[in-house]
């Protein structure tokens, strides 16, 4: 039946907040923490959430009769209280799957994020959580290669990786960083990587570090009988650039590159993901600037959310936090994420953060990368916490070791497998930590004195972004 | 103490992946990790190479994967068979996961000269 048009101004809650709905399976689903001005009802705040982030604007206006908006109209179908937390509430909302371009995370978030944000009603807004419909995920590419895949062209199994990044991070010359990248891996790591501000720089073009560093890990390789690699950061300018540089890398027969996702943006990391899968590269993701945007507990976007984007537009590893060392980030919210980069099914848990089943389909896992001021003392937490699936970054806990990088290396991979060994021998090895570090330092003088020199640093601060439960 | 004197020199080691960095396994260690492999639910699988083709993708299945077998002694059996069979190479043994047809655990269990 048609409808007669009325100009002015409607209250969003008649036609964005629809308690009776019940989403479809096509539906993209929302979760937004919201915050709203005082006086405003909980109604009026997250269907204009739901209107803003979809078809609506602050006026009626004579072309939505033009189309049956009733069809594309985002909808807010449930409000929920925040435990603990009076000023804010849970809002759920259904998007239409014909709202977003096929395989376009930068649309999904340009919708769902975007001048929402800066809606005068709200003080604060938070997307807490995405439930990608299948058919949605079926449109993106995903990771190039993935876990299995991964695993199969390096050769490492039943361990996590082992890796480190190369410091200082930014003044070394092509030639001296190739040097630590070579002693880093003759000691016994998997993979090395560039820092994230490593692109070209006038201390260091990228051509320079790339050559440099190719030879060192195929020097690595050839002594130590192992395969190695080193995630050629190919972060740059403009994605012309990009693609030369990852052109570069297939020319040297790298087998790993590397991007970063947030900086560099959706549509270059979707673009280099591509290209990846079409040239059998392995693609790690860095994740500078996230905590801009996901350390707020009621303003921005959860890391859950940034992960599971990453995971449909495309890389093969993804910084996680280490929840033991220097950097943010609470046990329970990290094994929510890092589920959803690895599993094929989520359920819905709210004990770790996840407000909706996700399932994943066919598509590959990611590996869960843990960096940022890990030492040996915190290897079996980070093999409890993290599991097999993972890749162990130490770079202080490397380069920092007194007899240097490769006996860093060296004590590192130890006291991974010493780990490892003793999991699968059925010990607890976050309990039994120090018994099974202190055992395995005596076949080894290179652990011995890295467990020495690191033995009371310790990064104990509470988290700021913790999870929405009643204490 | 002058520098010199507190510093060791690390020498690269050939290793064969995981495992590699920790000293040769003991009997008992080595059931402990058979039957870690047999909980998980993976298939028992036995691999040898000469020590020049370390590197190789494949390795010579020792017969076939050991599909459903439960039993450690049946898998302690086969591995000091292979090496019994191929005295200079190295004998490597993998938990097969079929479900992410991948390896669960894959370690060498004897190096060959």
């Amino acid at each position: 039946m048609s409808k007669k048009y009325d100009a002015g101004v409607k209250e969003y809650r008649d036609t964005y907040w629809t308690p009776d709905y019940v989403p479809l399976d096509t539906d993209l689903l929302a979760c937004f923490k919201c915050t709203g001005q005082e006086g405003v009802p909980r109604e009026e705040v997250a269907a204009a959430v739901a209107a803003e982030s979809s078809t609506g604007t602050w006026s009626t206006v004579w072309s939505e009769l033009l189309t049956d908006l009733e069809f594309y109209k985002g909808r807010c179908y449930r409000i929920e209280d925040v435990p603990g937390d009076k000023e804010s509430f849970y809002a759920f909302i259904a998007y239409p799957l014909d709202l977003f371009e096929e395989g376009s995370i930068t649309n999904v978030l340009t919708s769902l994020v975007g001048n929402v944000f800066g809606f005068k009603a709200l003080r604060h807004l938070r997307l807490e959580d995405i439930r990608f419909p299948m058919a949605f995920i079926k449109t993106c590419g995903g990771p190039p290669n993935g876990i299995q895949v991964e695993r199969d062209r390096l050769n490492k199994y039943g361990r996590p990786l082992l890796g480190c990044t190369i410091k200082p991070k930014l003044g070394l010359s092509g030639k001296n960083y190739g040097r630590v990248v070579y002693e880093c891996l003759r000691g016994g790591l998997d993979l090395t990587k560039d820092d994230e501000n490593i692109n070209s720089q006038p201390f260091q073009r990228w051509r320079e570090r790339f050559e440099f560093v190719a030879e060192a890990v195929k020097l690595a390789q050839q002594e130590t009988g192992e395969i190695k690699g080193h995630y050629l950061n190919c972060t740059a300018t403009t994605p012309e650039e990009m693609y030369e540089r990852a052109e570069f890398a297939k020319e040297l027969d790298m087998p790993i590159i590397m991007h970063d996702y947030i900086t560099g943006g959706f549509t270059a990391n979707t673009g280099l993901a591509n290209w990846c899968r079409k040239n059998g590269m392995l693609l790690h993701i860095h994740r500078a600037m996230h905590a801009v945007i996901d350390r707020h507990p009621k303003h921005g976007i959860h890391f859950r959310v940034l992960a599971k984007c990453l995971r449909l537009s495309g890389g093969d590893q993804l910084h996680t936090g280490t929840v033991v060392g220097k950097l943010e980030g609470d046990r329970q919210t990290t094994l929510g994420y890092i589920d959803n980069l690895r599993e094929s099914f989520v359920p819905e848990d709210r004990t770790r953060g996840n407000f909706f089943d996700q399932d994943w389909g066919s598509m590959p896992g990611v590996f869960a990368v843990a960096s940022g001021g890990i030492h040996v003392w915190h290897m079996p937490a980070l093999l409890a916490i993290f599991g097999d699936d993972s890749c162990l970054q130490f770079g202080g806990g490397t380069h920092g070791h007194p007899w240097g990088s490769a006996a860093g290396a060296a004590a590192n991979r130890v006291a991974l497998e010493a780990c490892v060994k003793a999991r699968n021998a059925g010990r607890e090895i976050e309990k039994e930590s120090r018994d099974i570090l202190m055992e395995a330092a005596k076949h080894s003088p290179e652990l011995a004195i890295a467990l020495e020199t690191w033995k009371e640093i310790k990064f104990e601060f509470d988290t700021v972004d913790k999870l929405d439960v009643q204490q | 103490m002058p520098f010199q004197s507190t510093v060791g020199d690390y020498q690269t080691v050939a290793t064969l992946e995981t495992f590699g960095f920790l000293p040769p396994m003991t009997q008992d260690e080595i059931y402990d990790q058979i039957a870690y492999i047999i909980a998980q639910g993976w298939s028992p699988l036995i691999e040898h190479v000469h020590p020049t083709g370390s590197m190789q993708t494949y390795w010579s299945y020792w017969k076939l994967p050991f599909f459903g077998e439960k039993d450690l002694n049946v898998v302690v059996n086969e591995l000091e068979a292979c090496h019994r069979a191929y005295p200079d190479h190295h004998v490597r043994l993998v938990g097969y996961d079929a479900y992410t047809q991948s390896q669960g655990t894959c370690f060498v269990v004897f190096e060959g000269r």
